[in-house]
């Protein structure tokens, strides 16, 4: 690790008022990527902007018939809360499948979406549901927000304080593991809201998540995994790796997705 | 059977001090005054070093010292060396290309070491190590053995221009031949056995000292065998003379194979300790150990069995082309070569082997000994033939198995071995009665209710441990004996301290040695102490390897107790004042025969030490023996494994469902510690089998150097074990024992591999199976039976 200054805000409002005056400012969430990216030597940044002070960012809010959740919440926080079990249980279920208890207990939901990894598990979730990504600066829907591997519509200085997710008919999600990181090599975030299903899939596309629209077209005629029975997924724009080659990755989004169908509520 | 004595489960003394943080490995010791090391290492696989600029970096803060391969060659530093010579089918001497411990013109794989720069801190030392200049003359790299042995490849060792280290034989090819010429069947088979990567949870370091005063080194180290070391440092090296260099390895935590060998980090350390006047220390970070730990296996295999028309085996022929990566390391040559073709023969009859192996130089980490080493490889080649081929032929594996199953001992294989004792048939029977073998079939119909494939898989396993007849060790081209030395010190109360040459780094000898001192002497496992990895202390030992510890470690211990007790019954004897004849020693106690005289244990021990009672006679006082001992055989641990698993087909993800273990391991002293090397020696065969694997890309950066993606077996890829036991004793030692530390290892991949075949209609399946490779064979097998 190289060294930096470290500051620790006590608000979003001051989090974003010092990035904006220091150079060369990261924001750090959980630091679940952020930290071993720095020990390794892979980021440098001059100045670290420690969000855990920030009580404002944290929480969990529902709302008519949609769920706010602060961008400093934990995975632990949101998998365990009673309240989001009832509204979203496939977001409470994601969040429970995230890493190990280690990673769950300092990993955030806000950090997740800023860091936007390709195999990220949050990413399926705010596109499948239609999420706003709301920062110190403006809202940004889902649709715009992901805009390649790593890549956000996140300014220089931009921080996310919450997130909100439109609470929907029936949802699920599953995902197949990466062996050895246990990151998705596919994750299927199924979602159905009136007579509209997004679906969206994450650790596959070789730009990041991005919706499968084949899988919704099946779904919106009927939402079963039946309904899957036969949907091809296109192998082209999918990763290939050591761990698992486009081919196989599209195979397993047909498979996770009638497994997310079938576990949706 | 006592408390604490032979046969009992007793729990590990040593684990109060590992479990409460007390534990003292190499990198919880401090010196006064110590410095840091970080080596520079090369980041291409191949290439030429043009320059080495240190100018810049050794401004940096906190530098004290930045060496390269030359200061190395001034001060007269020999290279690492591979201390088994082996001789190629025409008779000429292996092709050892120099290994000096820092590069000198040139680097040879991704981690290779360049320079090495010492610092007051870490943090220094690794800051000015970024500031180290090499110019690199980047060379085409070759990872691939068969393309490393094709004409014109980039030759990484220009001793070996073919990039041949040997082309290594053993068996009768005639024979051989002539068995295949009368075959009614012949099984076919390519295997490739996959590159591991060791991953002891303790990363290796070490620390080297150098004391002005008395001209001595010290070097704490991590390491299987400190005396082996200190042996290759002083004698081959020449940091210094023995008597100058002390090496302690404390607490290990897990070696596995990897720790045996002696590599340049710790040459280095001890080296400098000397030139920057200071202690020198280094730890590996865990990538480090990824790129330079020596890795294991990495075979590619053709194998063929010849069989007549009853089903029996008539001959074997075994091609195989081993990777020994980019030098040899210490004991790389024999891995492949007198630790695999001997145990080819598995536990079957067979009339005649052959069996060519070719040792590659490829761009890649060295590869050397890994738990089972060499083994593993040929029970994969041999229990992989025996489920192919009953398949082929139509028979059930049990059933082939028992039809070509050695049943009089001694068995003198056609590949050197004698097998001493066993009973191969009675854990094949009690393995599949325990893994209720009869019921597959309903078991698989009721998974395939489920859309899931049930498969299962039998390993009939031998291994040859006990390592080894020095004589015959040296007949193959061991460069050392393997012999292990004792002393018993019995204090004046009665209090015990055992030195062993064995080392202990999670095996538990520290309770096992201690029950067999607490069994003979009678004494409690409280009063013996067991004093092994420090040069200074125990006198010569060759180390803890090849599952040789209890065989030939305690069996010099039991020669050293013997002298301890015919000595203590001539103390007993004029304490008694009687006949040494006379005296009997039973449960701690001596006394006269027939009569109601005795004395106990501890007591002779005082008298030994006050002498008033034989002050004067020919006895001598005091009560400490040695003993060392050279095994007359190795040991033949053998074994059935029965894997049963499920494979969804729609996502190749696979789960065992059960595990069954019967082990003959011959003597056993504590059950607990053995049924706990068992099972983790079982999870790193079906890390083998189904996880692990190291890939280089072509250009030879190591694709898999972190957890991220180098898959480890988990808590949660690992069934409940069903260990059972049946017991041949061993002939060739005084306890009867055979060994286990890794049978798990060897017996648990073919296991793995036949029951996965089962599962999806015999389609062949490579090692690591993972959820891909698995698919893709249970897709073939779909559609091929759609097919049919």
């Amino acid at each position: 690790m190289y060294p930096f200054t470290y500051h620790q805000p006590d608000s979003a409002r001051k989090a974003a008022s010092v990035a904006g005056k220091a150079e060369d400012a990261k924001f750090l969430a959980g630091g679940m990527t952020l930290l071993p990216t720095m020990k390794q030597r892979l980021a440098s940044p001059a100045n670290l902007i420690d969000l855990a002070k920030c009580d404002d960012m944290r929480g969990i809010e529902i709302k008519g018939r949609s769920v706010t959740i602060g961008a400093m919440t934990r995975h632990v926080d949101v998998a365990n809360s009673k309240e989001l079990q009832e509204a979203i249980p496939a977001l409470a279920d994601l969040a429970g499948m995230i890493g190990d208890p280690a990673v769950r207990n300092r990993g955030t939901i806000g950090g997740s979406l800023a860091n936007n990894d390709p195999a990220a598990d949050y990413p399926a979730a705010a596109l499948a549901l239609g999420a706003t990504i709301v920062t110190n600066k403006r809202k940004i829907e889902a649709e715009d927000y992901f805009t390649g591997l790593f890549e956000t519509a996140l300014e220089e200085g931009e921080v996310i304080t919450k997130i909100t997710f439109p609470i929907p008919a029936k949802a699920g999600y599953e995902k197949f593991r990466n062996p050895a990181s246990r990151y998705a090599i596919v994750g299927v975030f199924v979602a159905k809201k009136g007579s509209e299903v997004r679906v969206a899939v994450t650790g596959a596309g070789s730009g990041g998540v991005f919706r499968a629209t084949k899988i919704e077209a099946a779904l919106t005629a009927k939402f079963s995994s039946k309904s899957l029975e036969g949907v091809k997924m296109p192998a082209e724009g999918l990763n290939s790796d050591i761990h698992a080659d486009a081919e196989y990755r599209a195979h397993l989004i047909t498979v996770m997705a009638k497994r997310a169908t079938d576990k949706a509520k | 059977m006592s408390e604490t004595g032979i046969g009992a489960s007793v729990r590990r003394k040593e684990d109060f001090r590992f479990i409460t943080g007390n534990g003292h490995y190499t990198d919880d010791i401090n010196r006064p005054g110590q410095a840091h090391a970080v080596f520079v290492r090369s980041p291409h696989a191949h290439a030429t070093i043009k320059k080495i600029d240190v100018v810049a970096a050794l401004k940096m803060p906190g530098v004290l010292a930045i060496y390269t391969g030359d200061d190395l060659a001034a001060d007269k530093i020999g290279g690492l060396i591979c201390g088994w010579m082996i001789h190629s089918k025409d008779g000429s001497p292996m092709k050892a290309g120099a290994h000096p411990a820092l590069a000198q013109g040139k680097v040879r794989y991704v981690g290779d070491h360049v320079a090495v720069v010492i610092a007051d801190t870490y943090a220094q030392a690794r800051e000015a190590a970024e500031k180290v200049v090499v110019d690199y003359g980047v060379l085409p790299a070759v990872v691939d053995m068969e393309a490393a042995v094709k004409k014109g490849a980039p030759v990484v060792h220009d001793v070996a221009s073919d990039n041949t280290v040997y082309n290594w034989h053993l068996g009768d090819k005639a024979a051989t031949e002539a068995a295949f010429a009368k075959a009614k069947h012949v099984t076919k088979l390519d295997i490739v056995n996959n590159r591991l990567v060791p991953n002891a949870m303790e990363p290796r370091a070490a620390v080297g000292d150098y004391d002005f005063g008395s001209d001595c080194f010290t070097l704490y180290t991590t390491s299987q065998n400190p005396h082996v070391a200190r042996l290759v440092l002083s004698a081959f090296i020449g940091i210094a003379p023995e008597h100058k260099l002390r090496v302690i390895a404390p607490d290990v935590g897990g070696g596995f194979g990897s720790k045996i060998f002696i590599y340049a980090e710790e040459t280095i350390c001890v080296w400098a300790a000397k030139k920057v006047g200071r202690p020198v220390k280094w730890t590996a970070d865990r990538t480090e150990a990824f790129l330079s730990d020596a890795h294991g296996r990495d075979h590619i295999t053709h194998a063929e069995m010849a069989l007549d028309d009853k089903g029996k085996i008539l001959g074997l022929r075994v091609n195989t082309k081993a990777n020994l990566g980019a030098y040899l390391s210490t004991f790389s040559s024999s891995v492949p070569t007198y630790l695999y073709a001997p145990l080819l023969s598995g536990q079957y009859n067979i009339p005649a082997i052959y069996c060519e192996v070719d040792g590659i130089y490829t761009t890649t980490a060295p590869v050397d000994a890994y738990r089972g080493a060499g083994r593993p490889e040929a029970t994969f080649v041999i229990e992989r033939l025996m489920e192919v081929a009953a398949r082929e032929t139509g028979v059930d594996p049990a059933q082939f198995r028992r039809k070509n199953f050695v049943t009089s001992f001694p068995h003198q294989t056609p590949v050197i071995m004698c097998y001493d004792a066993g009973n191969y048939n009675a854990a094949l029977e009690k393995a599949l009665e325990m893994a209720d073998y009869k019921n597959v079939g309903k078991r698989k119909r009721e998974s395939a209710k489920k859309g899931l494939l049930r498969g299962v898989g039998i390993s009939a396993y031998i291994e040859a441990c006990g390592i080894a007849p020095s004589a015959a060790v040296g007949s193959l081209g061991a460069g050392v004996g393997l012999w292990e030395s004792a002393e018993v010190r019995v204090n004046p109360i009665g209090t015990v301290e055992v030195l062993t040459g064995s080392h202990s780094h999670g095996q538990g000898h520290e309770t096992t040695f201690a029950q067999l001192v607490s069994s003979r002497l009678g004494i409690s496992i409280d009063n013996v102490s067991i004093v092994h990895g420090d040069t200074d202390k125990v006198q010569m030992g060759m180390g803890t390897y090849g599952s040789r510890s209890g065989a030939v470690g305690m069996s010099a211990i039991v020669k050293a107790l013997d002298k301890i007790e015919a000595k203590a019954k001539k103390v007993a004897a004029y304490v008694l004042e009687a006949s040494d004849k006379d005296i009997e020693f039973k449960d701690g106690k001596f006394s006269v025969k027939g009569t109601d005289k005795s004395i106990d244990f501890p007591s002779v021990a005082l008298q030994a030490y006050i002498a008033h009672k034989f002050s004067g006679q020919e006895l001598e006082p005091g009560l400490k023996e040695s003993a060392f001992w050279d095994p007359t055989n190795f040991t033949f641990p053998a074994g059935v494994h029965i894997c049963e698993l499920e494979v969804d087909p729609q996502t190749g993800v696979t789960r065992i469902d059960r595990w069954t273990a019967v082990d003959d391991f011959g003597e056993v002293i504590n059950p607990m510690i053995v049924e706990g090397q068992v099972h983790g020696g079982i999870a790193q065969g079906i890390g083998q089998a189904m996880h692990e694997g190291a890939i280089y890309n072509k250009d030879g950066q190591l694709l898999t150097a972190s957890y991220m993606d180098y898959t480890m077996p988990r808590a949660d890829d690992v069934p409940s074990y069903n260990v059972g036991m049946t017991q041949t004793r061993c002939p060739s030692n005084p306890l009867g024992i055979k060994g286990c530390g890794e049978a798990g290892a060897i017996a648990a991949p073919p296991a793995v591999i036949n029951a996965l075949t089962d599962a999806v209609g015999h389609e062949n399946v490579a090692m690591p199976a993972t959820p891909i490779a698995v698919w893709r064979a249970a897709q073939k097998a779909i559609t091929r039976q759609a097919a049919e």
